[in-house]
């Protein structure tokens, strides 16, 4: 325990980069996964071949490929030499959001055909049917893989650290080398991981609770027990990596 | 400094070096997987341990792969090779997530099927081979395959703890000779080479399965 | 605790004086069975003879299926004993008390017991042969050839020799059914339960499966429990009727009177809605 309070503000720096890099990342992930996912839903078979391409290509690499990509072979053909940190969200929201991309697909895909018909009826426009009928009853569908995803993409981060970004997993690394504590050093990274993907968790159950009223849904139980639900593995898209 | 394609072609064999090391780590880690998560989600359906099994493996599956690698590193004797731990880690991280996988397929079995078990009076034996695992098994092997693609595509943080696969090789490759571009690009590409095609296929079997 | 122990024996202990005699093979004994706060048998008294075939009837939560259900242990009891044969089912004796049941003892007592449910529960990754031969095979230790002869035979009872070798997904619902009183009926049960095995059926699948049944009950001595709302099929079949309302029989007799010239109120009014919607 008092290994950890000495060095509890040392971790938190870590934890606060972990944190900072899991959110751009997520949001660029998000970005993408809504633009493409929708894409990816148009009758214009360019368009989705667009869509395709990235979703594949992006899901096939490993992010630590991606990584090592932006952050060392890019400077070699372009003048431009990318922040570590910037090259780690790149290639954790290309990666990810590739992911998020088939999960949209998959959920706009997933409202009934008869909510579709019901707005050509009403001569309703592309957008308006998009914003207010299908993606609010699709979002429902996609929260819970979302959580999932982000959950990955915060696992995922401590690439960073091969890049010497000072995250958690590097800070872990410092500690052990500089007093030799193995398991303390690593242990107590572990547990802030632990902590931040509870946190995580939470917020996305409590997103799901409210997606789920708008609609007019009865949250599934509701209460703590529900938030510390497992996640729902294998969903059809499968689970990002 | 732009690509150079004699040089990345002279590269290749090594990086397939590395890559024949990562299908190794990927298959031997995944079969790790598979059992061991059966038996997790097995266990944690028995009173007491149940629970902490359930605990231990939510830590497991929710902190960084790299992380627990690493440490199992540091802390592994010597004589341990490097590339044993890193199947044992892979192994047991994914063995979280396939845990859930077969928890969710055993739920998916009606409970129909347990009563006319309990009716016909059939020994658990035969309960879980010959009426439970055989219909849970159609439900988890598309998931299944998934985690497979997911774990090939984990093998290169196995280069942080020097097992020679097909990051290290590239790393390797362009300390020495200075040129990072071709070596990163080519693997990168033979990440997809490998992935999309088996994609592709976990799809045909998940529609496949889906159909029965 | 010690006193808590020895005065729930005590009580157990004593009901064990009355056990059943020899011309009952079923006795519930001031069964109790609730869910939570929701009480679905309270203290039911009953017993049927061998040989006799009696249909429950009574509205629904009237605690019919429950019945079923704890004959065939997939329930636990909350109070009372049920007795088969002469022998505790939901208890063993251990010391000459009466103690819950543990598995072993209840894999045992229910040999003598098959059921045949709602919906049908057929093993969908076993042919038809595999689903009759499984129970008499694997649980009572049948041989191979035998096991398949009879199902053979069996199959040929409910009229399905020709789908013996197809899969459950590949029937009718009433084919399926079928298939599962073949199964039940492979164990050579003494007792069978049916519950409410036409309820899930299509209209026109009702009378097939019907027939079978009443070709059972006119062909062998098996005694049978049944949970059912085919009022016609219930007079045809039962020696006994038995009618429940809130976990209580609230009128028994024979189906010519129960169905003809019903006492209680409680009947009158439960057969009258069911005649009206039937």
């Amino acid at each position: 325990m008092d290994f950890f309070l000495n060095r509890f503000p040392a971790y938190l720096d870590g934890a606060l980069i972990t944190l900072t890099v899991t959110v751009l990342g997520s949001a660029l992930a998000f970005v993408l996964a809504m633009v493409v996912g929708i894409v990816g839903t148009l009758r214009n078979p360019a368009a989705r071949a667009v869509a395709t391409v990235y979703t594949e290509a992006f899901r096939g690499v490993a992010a630590l490929v991606l990584l090592f990509w932006f952050a060392y072979a890019v400077p070699q053909i372009t003048p431009y030499e990318l922040s570590p940190m910037f090259a780690g969200v790149l290639a954790l929201g290309l990666n990810v959001g590739a992911y998020g991309a088939e999960v949209v697909r998959a959920a706009i895909n997933a409202v009934p055909r008869a909510q579709t018909e019901a707005t050509i009826a009403l001569n309703m426009s592309w957008g308006r049917r998009m914003w207010l009928v299908l993606l609010p009853q699709a979002w429902a569908q996609m929260l819970p893989t979302f959580g999932n995803l982000i959950i990955e993409l915060m696992k995922a981060s401590a690439i960073v650290s091969l890049i010497n970004v000072a995250d958690l997993t590097d800070v872990a690394g410092n500690m052990r080398q500089t007093t030799g504590e193995t398991v303390l050093a690593y242990g107590s990274a572990m547990v802030m991981y632990f902590a931040i993907a509870q946190l995580l968790i939470v917020g996305m159950r409590t997103l799901e609770r409210r997606a789920n009223r708008r609609l007019g849904r009865a949250p599934a139980r509701g209460g703590l027990r529900d938030l510390l639900r497992p996640p729902t593995p294998g969903t059809k898209v499968g689970t990002a990596k | 400094m732009n690509w150079d394609t004699e040089f990345a072609i002279s590269i290749i064999p090594q990086l397939l070096q590395g890559l024949v090391v990562t299908i190794q780590a990927t298959v031997i880690g995944y079969v790790v997987a598979l059992i061991l998560g059966l038996a997790v989600a097995i266990l944690r359906r028995v009173d007491y341990i149940g629970p902490v099994v359930f605990v231990v493996f939510e830590f497991i599956r929710t902190t960084p792969v790299l992380v627990q690698l690493l440490f199992v590193f540091a802390l592994a004797p010597p004589t341990v090779a490097p590339l044993t731990i890193g199947i044992s880690v892979l192994g047991v991280h994914y063995a979280a997530y396939t845990a859930e996988v077969y928890r969710s397929g055993i739920e998916g079995v009606a409970k129909g099927q347990w009563e006319a078990c309990r009716a016909l009076s059939l020994p658990p034996l035969r309960v879980w081979g010959a009426v439970v695992m055989p219909q849970a098994i159609r439900k988890v092997i598309p998931p299944l395959g998934n985690y497979l693609i997911s774990m090939f595509k984990d093998t290169p943080y196995l280069f942080a703890i020097t097992v020679p696969e097909m990051m290290f090789m590239a790393k390797a490759i362009g300390t020495e000779a200075f040129r990072s571009m071709e070596a990163y690009t080519l693997a990168g590409l033979f990440f997809l080479a490998v992935s999309v095609p088996s994609a592709v296929i976990i799809r045909r079997l998940e529609r496949r399965y889906a159909a029965v | 605790m010690q006193q808590s122990e020895s005065q729930s024996t005590g009580a157990v202990g004593a009901r064990s004086e009355q056990e059943p005699s020899n011309g009952e093979i079923v006795r519930f004994d001031q069964v109790v069975k609730r869910y939570g706060s929701n009480v679905v048998l309270n203290e039911l008294d009953f017993s049927v003879a061998p040989g006799e075939r009696v249909t429950l009837i009574g509205p629904s939560g009237s605690g019919k299926t429950t019945i079923l259900r704890l004959l065939m242990t997939l329930e636990s009891i909350d109070g009372g004993v049920i007795w088969v044969n002469g022998e505790p089912l939901s208890h063993m004796r251990r010391g000459g008390k009466l103690v819950k049941a543990n598995e072993t003892h209840l894999r045992r007592a229910r040999k003598s017991i098959g059921m045949v449910f709602q919906q049908f529960n057929l093993f969908p990754n076993m042919s038809v042969r595999k689903n009759v031969t499984e129970g008499p095979v694997h649980s009572l230790g049948v041989a191979k050839d035998e096991a398949n002869q009879r199902a053979e035979d069996l199959l040929d009872l409910v009229g399905l020799s020709d789908k013996i070798d197809a899969h459950p997904t590949q029937l009718s619902g009433g084919q399926q059914q079928r298939v599962a009183i073949a199964r039940a009926l492979a164990m050579r049960p003494q007792i069978l339960l049916l519950d409410e095995v036409t309820s899930a059926l299509d209209p026109e699948l009702v009378a097939g499966v019907l027939d079978v049944l009443r070709n059972i009950a006119q062909t062998t001595d098996i005694t049978m429990l049944c949970v059912t709302h085919e009022m016609s099929f219930a007079r045809d079949v039962s020696h006994r009727v038995l009618m429940f309302d809130e976990g209580q029989v609230a009128e028994e007799g024979p189906p010519e009177r129960i169905f003809g010239d019903p006492q209680e109120e409680r009947t009158k009014s439960f057969l009258k809605a069911v005649l009206e919607n039937g």
